[in-house]
């Protein structure tokens, strides 16, 4: 603190000093040279001093008041950990959601944390680049906060201890690694726009609350207590993707055709990637807070298109597939877990159907579809499943190159077709599961046609472990790419029902509480 | 006589992630390890970087440095992102202690006025000395390879950022607005800073990730801080106007030591896998620690006067003998 007789200093006159002012215009280096990858986007900056600070946190008091949260933070996972805090969660199935979080999301925060390094040096204008450097150590402080809360899971429950290897390797965890590298491996303004506009800012709420909200509904105090310890991180987040978006539309009119595409294109890919959330917020919660149906109406049909009406004066337009969106929200969610329900041979958390109640409880927030195209599947798969005679899919899928979902979605206006599209480039065939990821691909082929696709891969065999002989005798393709995967088969992958996960919540809950 | 409390023990599957387990064997791991090993994602990246198409998005080839495993460049500090904040907070908390120590009795009044004109004339452009740090740890961060070093680089990038404003803070506190310009327009134009403004740009344009770790955090760094907060400020300032300044920078003198530390133990681990790998850190020790002396020369006039030939010396030799310890030969 400065109180100084001398000329008082306004917020935002003491804030520049401490950051815009420290830099200069450098002579000995050309500029190009300096900041490499600003121009061959076509975006244009003509003056990055009209950037409005989106916070105002100098580095001591960062210290200061993430220091604090931290000492809470860690207080409470120290008696979590002391406490067989784990068994107060509502039941044992809650777990998986967790199995999730630490292998799909994890990784990305410290993915996220990379970016921003990135745009921290290569940003030319001192504030935008101190607030993604105020973003990358936040999001390296979600990767060790989330690692830190979910160790001691880790300890009793399967399906977490390989995160590292799982998600390079597994077929699904393709789907959040792939948005996450499009996104890092694009430019600066690209990047920015996808991660902090359409991500923390338009669709942060459809990750955050469903997982945050989730561990309180169903008393996991670690997760839930790293969820309000980064509330306030994610809201700096969501004002740098609100100022930035503003500032690049600012700049150049010759900007906005550019963002339009990319507010296009990464609406279109965050909504595909949270289909695996919304299936976990309808399926994985045993109290669940709010289906995804609802869950996107206020989030994004109420909040988010406020902000498109906000944006409006620079033409940004709504995004084309919000319509599709509108009509598959009601589908995606039980269409994936019917997806994963008989695939869970080969995935590092367990599935089940639902029980009665549960299924009432989606009859009653899906009226329009679930109780027509949904039910009586998943009736039909428990009446096989009584019988002993669980259905699983033989085979691999179809996966889409872009999105890398495998091709379970249907038709947005007939959900009884298969949706699937063909494209051609260059002589060979793609698949998508969408007219919006084959238009993704056709702007961008050259990209696209690099992904390391976990399907072709294996038919590729390159998804077997060195020495693995396919010609032998008994050969079987699902347990050698398991082993590619490192999945520990018989403990981490099947069904609930059975599992060492069931068992072991329930003897020690016994231990916990009975004499 | 001891209480004997007692929890319910449950006995867990395993001690810890598969990953850490691996290096460290089955046993309940560090909060560091757990944090930092095998963090980064390492196979089968879909698409190439539109910026360095040539490369892969976590790539060793960002420097000439070679490690079998990047991971034994791990923190002699063992900072993560909890134990850094932690530790900067207790800083920060003792240094506000001393901003308001010395504002309550107006101690910045009682300096003596030729001492305070050199600090603000020696601290001012360094201002974007500490900058040119930030931008540079920052880039590090961004394609070093494997979370120890990433997460260190991340790191020194905001204590950098934290220094320039705690010398901004100096300077308004001793001074006021027009002496930050004054600064800036000096590290702009004025001949006394030129070689070193030139260094600094010099390495913003310096992409191997290692050699630039060199050039700012051994080299310049190694000679600036010692020079600047141990010879000028602890040494010839205090000896002729108290301790105040240095009440004020001691955040950046105790800072110095403590990433000597990390930045040696890189060094010496690097230089120690391999003779390729020596060989490279003794030429960039040798090639940009000679380059930064000769900047810091008329740095150190502005600060030291008579005693700056002496004090860069005296800092120079200092750095030989960490370079000896990190196991390479080091020549001005």
């Amino acid at each position: 603190m400065d109180m100084n007789a001398k000329k008082k200093l306004g917020l935002k006159e003491r804030y520049h000093l401490m950051t815009r002012d420290l830099a200069w215009e450098p002579t000995y280096q050309k500029e190009e040279e300096i900041y490499p990858q600003l121009a061959y986007e076509g975006i244009k900056i003509h003056d990055w001093e009209k950037w409005e600070d989106p916070f105002r946190l100098t580095v001591d008091a960062y210290w200061k008041y993430q220091a604090e949260k931290e000492r809470k933070l860690y207080a409470i996972i120290d008696g979590f950990t002391q406490n067989n805090g784990h068994l107060t969660v509502t039941d044992a199935r809650y777990v998986n959601a967790l199995k999730l979080w630490l292998n799909a999301i994890t990784p990305l925060e410290y993915e996220a944390h990379k970016g921003y390094c990135r745009l921290g040096r290569e940003f030319k204008g001192v504030g935008a680049a101190v607030a993604c450097q105020m973003q990358s150590i936040d999001e390296l402080r979600h990767a060790q906060t989330q690692i830190h809360s979910m160790s001691n899971y880790n300890r009793f429950y399967n399906g977490l201890d390989n995160w590292h290897h799982a998600q390079d390797h597994f077929w699904y965890y393709s789907v959040p690694k792939s948005y996450f590298e499009d996104a890092l491996t694009a430019g600066p303004f690209e990047f920015i726009t996808a991660i902090s506009f359409s991500f923390e800012y338009v669709l942060t709420n459809l990750l955050f609350v469903p997982f945050v909200s989730g561990a309180a509904y169903n008393g996991d105090m670690a997760a839930m207590t790293f969820g309000f310890s980064a509330q306030s991180d994610e809201s700096r987040h969501m004002t740098l993707g609100l100022e930035v978006i503003k500032f690049m539309l600012e700049q150049d009119p010759g900007n906005v055709p550019i963002i339009q595409k990319w507010i296009d294109k990464w609406t279109w890919r965050g909504v595909r990637l949270l289909t695996i959330v919304g299936m976990m917020q309808d399926y994985m919660l045993p109290k669940r807070v709010m289906s995804w149906k609802e869950a996107w109406e206020i989030y994004f049909e109420g909040n988010g298109m406020a902000l498109f009406n906000d944006l409006a004066r620079y033409g940004i337009k709504v995004p084309d597939c919000i319509d599709q969106i509108r009509k598959e929200k009601g589908h995606i969610s039980h269409q994936a877990w019917l997806v994963f329900n008989s695939a869970n041979f080969l995935t590092n958390f367990h599935t089940w159907i639902p029980s009665e109640e549960e299924l009432d409880w989606l009859d009653a927030k899906y009226p329009e579809t679930f109780p027509k195209y949904y039910r009586p599947r998943f009736e039909y798969f428990k009446k096989l499943e009584d019988e002993g005679k669980p259905f699983f899919t033989k085979g691999l899928p179809r996966l889409c190159q872009v999105c890398q979902l495998p091709i379970f979605f249907t038709e947005p206006d007939d959900p009884t077709q298969l949706a699937y599209e063909e494209g051609t480039y260059l002589g060979q065939k793609f698949q998508f599961c969408s007219t919006h990821c084959h238009k993704i691909f056709d702007n961008e082929p050259e990209k696209y046609v690099q992904a390391w696709l976990p399907v072709y891969q294996i038919y590729q065999g390159t998804n077997f472990l060195p020495g693995t002989d396919p010609t032998v005798e008994g050969f079987d393709p699902v347990r050698a790419v398991a082993d590619y995967y490192e999945l520990n088969w018989g403990s981490e992958n099947g069904p609930f029902e059975g599992s060492e996960d069931q068992k072991n919540f329930a003897q020690w809950r016994n231990q916990a509480t009975k004499n | 006589m001891q209480i004997d409390l007692q929890t319910v023990a449950l006995k867990p599957l395993r001690n810890t992630f598969k990953h850490i387990a691996k290096r460290f064997g089955d046993k309940v791991a560090t909060r560091y390890q757990e944090a930092t090993y095998d963090l980064q994602p390492t196979h089968n990246f879909h698409y190439r970087p539109t910026w360095d198409p040539s490369r892969e998005l976590h790539d060793v080839t960002r420097t000439k440095i070679v490690l079998k495993d990047w991971y034994v460049l791990k923190d002699p500090r063992q900072f993560y992102y909890g134990t850094y904040t932690q530790a900067r907070a207790r800083q920060q908390d003792s240094i506000e202690k001393n901003f308001d120590f010395i504002e309550e009795r107006g101690l910045e009044l009682s300096l003596n006025p030729e001492i305070k004109e050199i600090a603000l004339k020696t601290l001012m452009p360094l201002r974007h000395v500490a900058w040119g740090a930030n931008m540079n740890n920052c880039g590090m961060a961004a394609y070093a390879y494997g979370t120890a070093l990433n997460q260190a680089c991340t790191f020194a990038s905001f204590d950098h950022l934290g220094i320039a404003q705690y010398l901004t803070r100096v300077g308004l506190a001793i001074g006021d607005v027009d002496d930050l310009k004054t600064g800036k327009a000096a590290w702009e134009t004025d001949a006394s800073w030129q070689p070193l403004r030139q260094y600094v740009e010099k390495t913003l344009v310096t992409r191997d990730v290692m050699e630039l770790f060199v050039a700012q955090n051994f080299a310049l760094d190694g000679l600036l801080y010692p020079l600047i907060y141990k010879e000028a400020v602890d040494g010839v300032w205090a000896a002729k106007s108290g301790p105040t300044i240095g009440m004020m920078t001691v955040f950046m003198a105790d800072w110095q030591a403590e990433t000597a530390k990390w930045v040696d133990s890189v060094l010496k681990t690097t230089v120690a896998e391999s003779a390729e790998n020596k060989a490279l850190i003794t030429q960039w020790a040798n090639d940009w620690a000679k380059q930064a002396k000769a900047a810091l020369l008329p740095v150190a006039k502005i600060a030291l006067g008579a005693e700056a030939d002496a004090a860069l010396a005296d800092v120079a030799l200092a750095l030989q003998e960490r370079a000896k310890k990190i196991g390479i030969e080091l020549n001005f």
